[in-house]
């Protein structure tokens, strides 16, 4: 008798929307364990209010457009765009900042784009885009190092409550790179700056390169699950690293070496969870690598000679506008055609 | 001479349904240079709006006498003559509002509102209808300048009739929000001009869809598909 089975292509593993939210969550841990065991837990409360105001957001935008509450809010969608926002945010910044952010990528990049699936513009990168651009002073005060802040102090300082006070806030170590060069006008090379200055850890900033080795271990970890393709994150990294070696081996007085770029500022965060959105990314494997690879050159060429402390947001937003012409062109031969289509 | 049902229609097109910065989307260099304030928004379009006036008299009173082959030159040159002497009135009488405006009002000759209403309407009907068209295109230009860059000037900065004293001195804007309000910046920029200009695009057409639903039998003689068809 013949067995007439599900065919072997059929067999797959049904992966749903809600799914592969969760597992992005569980992968984003390991770096925010880091971050909060390493910056402070005032991450904590950014994440908790930018969930909060994500579902608040999501949940009038689906209320307005009539869609079904109950599927759209569970699907976690929503939930990771605001992770990835209180992850690029200032861990310090007023409670208002996150909300105003977070509700920009909900209600303006996502839902006014037409909701899950059709926006063309990363929801987290426009509401990093929108608010650097916006407030440029909060945005770039970073907590200082060494600032021990317990938990009910930094909940004080995020809530208004506590005065900001300047020597708790500090540079990235990016924008502290850029910053020095600039004012030493060449009496200060990058080798001692790297060496001397606390801000800079073992191999990049001290601290936040323990939370991008995070964010690396987390985005393997979905690469291994089969839930992002390799392509892009490659294309991002390789990018990135060759413009910063090209130059580094050019100067390397006046340029940092390609490890500090890779665990500075959102490099790791954005190589496996902005670059890999499977919406307003590429989608064919041949695009996704072109697509990395130019945003990732693009960040290098912003954060090093542009006025903004990073560039990961810019570059991604320019490669977003980039990608139905990369799709159009790198298709894949139908199966059995030599030539391209 | 004019009767009600064609003033109306003239009012209507200019202040709604062919609206030059919401349906026609002409002018939009001013449109996002200028906003920045309510104060600049409107004074803007109340320059615009006597170029306008007067052109489109200028122009139809002359529209047997223009060659049609030349034309469009004419127009500029009778455009021309009539904003370099606005440009001259606000330097003698708004002179700090003339700088802070700056190139904007010379640039009002390559504007594309006033050169469409000569080219579409006043070189095609009487001076008074001309008249009116070039007054009512500018009151619907005014308003939307007005509701933009108030807007802007609210969400950027939290004032309102900010630079009010430049036209009547003495005068002072209004602190609405906080002073420690930070403002968003965005908002004030180009690209902030550009996204509220959306916005309001959006309530124009969703006003328009919400009348449209409630009347199902009128749905059909909706505004005309093309933005410049009338009068012609």
């Amino acid at each position: 008798m013949m067995d007439f089975s599900t065919p072997p292509y059929l067999l797959q593993e049904r992966i749903s929307v809600r799914r592969v939210m969760v597992q992005v969550l569980l992968a984003l841990l390991p770096g925010v364990a880091a971050y909060v065991w390493l910056i402070g837990p005032g991450i904590v409360v950014q994440l908790v209010i930018a969930t909060l105001t994500a579902l608040a957001g999501e949940a009038l935008m689906l209320g307005l457009r009539r869609k079904p509450l109950a599927l759209f809010l569970s699907d976690g969608s929503a939930i990771v765009t605001a992770w990835l926002i209180a992850l690029s945010f200032p861990p310090l910044a007023p409670w208002w900042l996150i909300v105003v952010g977070t509700l920009l990528a909900i209600v303006v990049a996502k839902h006014l784009y037409g909701g899950l699936g059709q926006n063309p513009f990363n929801p987290a990168m426009v509401a990093f885009a929108a608010c650097i651009v916006s407030f440029p002073a909060l945005m770039s005060q970073w907590p200082a190092l060494g600032l021990k802040l317990g938990f009910l102090e930094q909940l004080q300082i995020i809530a208004g409550l506590a005065p900001r006070i300047d020597v708790m806030s500090g540079a990235t170590p990016l924008d502290a790179l850029k910053t020095a060069l600039k004012l030493s006008d060449g009496s200060i090379d990058v080798p001692t700056l790297l060496a001397t200055q606390e801000v800079f850890g073992n191999f990049a900033g001290r601290g936040w390169e323990w939370v991008a080795g995070g964010y690396l271990l987390g985005g393997l970890y979905l690469w291994q699950r089969k839930l992002i393709s390799w392509h892009a994150p490659f294309g991002f990294i390789l990018g990135l690293s060759l413009l910063a070696a090209a130059l580094w081996a050019w100067n390397p007085q006046q340029f940092a070496n390609p490890l500090f770029h890779l665990f500075s500022g959102g490099a790791l965060l954005g190589a496996f969870f902005i670059v890999t959105d499977p919406v307003s990314g590429c989608t064919t494997p041949k695009g996704k690598l072109i697509f990395g690879l130019l945003a990732g050159l693009l960040a290098y060429i912003i954060r090093v000679f542009g006025g903004f402390p990073d560039g990961v947001a810019f570059a991604v937003l320019l490669m977003n506008l980039c990608v139905p012409l990369i799709d159009m062109y790198s298709q894949p031969p139908v199966f059995g055609l030599k030539d391209e289509p | 001479m004019i009767d009600r049902e064609q003033f109306r229609q003239i009012m209507d097109n200019g202040v709604w349904h062919q609206n030059a910065s919401l349906i026609q989307l002409l002018g939009l260099c001013p449109l996002l240079a200028v906003t920045t304030t309510l104060v600049n928004g409107v004074m803007l379009s109340l320059a615009t709006i006597i170029v306008m006036a007067v052109a489109n008299v200028a122009v139809a009173a002359l529209r047997n006498l223009i060659p049609h082959e030349i034309r469009i030159p004419v127009f500029i040159l009778v455009v021309a003559a009539l904003v370099t002497v606005v440009d001259l009135l606000f330097n003698a009488y708004f002179h700090e509002l003339y700088l802070v405006l700056g190139i904007f009002i010379p640039l009002i000759v390559t504007n594309c509102i006033v050169l469409a209403r000569v080219e579409a309407f006043a070189n095609k009907n009487p001076p008074l209808q001309s008249l009116l068209d070039g007054i009512f295109m500018g009151v619907g230009l005014l308003w939307t300048l007005a509701l933009l860059g108030g807007l802007r000037e609210l969400i950027g900065g939290g004032t309102l009739f900010s630079g009010v004293d430049m036209v009547f001195p003495g005068a002072q804007g209004l602190q609405l929000l906080p002073a420690d309000y930070p403002g968003f910046l965005l908002a004030i920029l180009p690209p902030g001009a550009f996204i509220l200009l959306g916005f309001l695009i959006a309530w124009k057409n969703w006003v328009e869809a919400r009348a449209a639903a409630r009347k199902p039998d009128s749905g059909a003689d909706q505004a005309s598909p093309l933005p410049l068809a009338d009068g012609a």
